[in-house]
């Protein structure tokens, strides 16, 4: 079972590189662009058949070592 | 005395502080991460420098090695624990100390001497120092600008467990005289028992006037008191 986990910066914790990357595609020509954060992508792959389960277990992932829970948010998906 | 100096590969510090601690006539040891029990110590030193490249998080990887069990179990009975740059990050990976450390607030890697002032000079670590005595020690860091929740930042301020702040030389705390964008201009805070302090200056740095000057003896010289 596949999953994959976005974890993105809190709302109120500044993102200075999505700034950065923000800035250049304004630069760029980009002007209806509103807003950018950055963040980090991961794709799991985990033994289990039952669906329910193997969430639990990225989720513990997750709060074990993916995510700093003070200043990241994150989002499980089944891909 | 007896020290303990964590090495985790990417450490780039630890002899540093090793040289440090020797010269304050610490008897020191260094215990790589993989160990599973602690020499006997009254002060143990997480070092600073890239422990796993700095992979996933800063401090992240190494604030789960095997050794950081007795860490943890060492500081919650009392023990001395000193982290200094990425040892500061992987103290708040552990959740020994509250609060993290993000990227710099320019984004650049930033190494230079800046001024920093001794808040609290009532604790084992910095009772050698004057209040409010302004010091010159070194920064070397790409993630220093420490953030916490507003009410572990007034738990902070109220218990008096912030150490140092980054001042100018005549001492002011302001944004011009903040390095990194750190909340409050924090530069170094104690956990609620006053027995682990975790700081992003380099005071292993500043031990010889021939190399730099002595700011950081009296850290040392506090704890062997």
């Amino acid at each position: 079972m596949k999953f994959s986990v976005t974890v993105t910066l809190k709302k109120d914790v500044l993102d200075p590189q999505g700034k950065v990357v923000q800035n250049t595609l304004i630069d760029l020509g980009m002007n209806n662009l509103k807003s950018i954060r950055q963040g980090k992508f991961f794709e799991i792959e985990i033994e289990e058949k039952d669906e329910k389960k193997a969430e639990q277990k990225v989720e513990e992932m997750c709060n074990k070592l993916l995510v700093n829970l003070i200043i990241e948010d994150y989002r499980i998906t089944r891909i | 005395m007896k020290s303990s100096v964590i090495v985790f590969p990417g450490s780039n510090c630890d002899r540093d502080i090793a040289v440090a601690l020797e010269k304050m006539q610490f008897q020191n040891q260094m215990v790589w991460h993989k160990e599973t029990k602690l020499p006997k110590s009254d002060l143990i030193v997480i070092p600073g420098g890239f422990s796993y490249g700095d992979y996933l998080r800063s401090g992240a990887i190494a604030g789960k090695s095997s050794i950081i069990d007795e860490v943890i179990k060492a500081a919650n009975s009392g023990c001395l624990v000193l982290g200094i740059c990425n040892g500061f990050q992987i103290l708040t990976e552990t959740g020994l100390l509250k609060g993290t450390l993000l990227r710099n607030k320019n984004l650049k890697f930033i190494n230079r001497d800046v001024n920093i002032k001794v808040i609290n000079n009532k604790t084992k670590f910095t009772s050698k120092y004057i209040s409010n005595q302004i010091l010159k020690i070194n920064i070397a860091h790409n993630e220093g600008n420490y953030f916490t929740d507003l009410s572990h930042l007034e738990e902070l301020q109220k218990e008096n467990l912030i150490a140092f702040k980054y001042c100018n030389e005549q001492g002011n705390i302001n944004e011009d005289s903040n390095p990194n964008g750190a909340i409050e201009n924090i530069a170094g805070i104690f956990n609620s028992k006053k027995n682990i302090l975790g700081m992003m200056p380099h005071p292993e740095r500043m031990v010889d006037k021939y190399i730099s000057n002595t700011d950081g003896v009296n850290l040392f010289s506090s704890i062997l008191k």
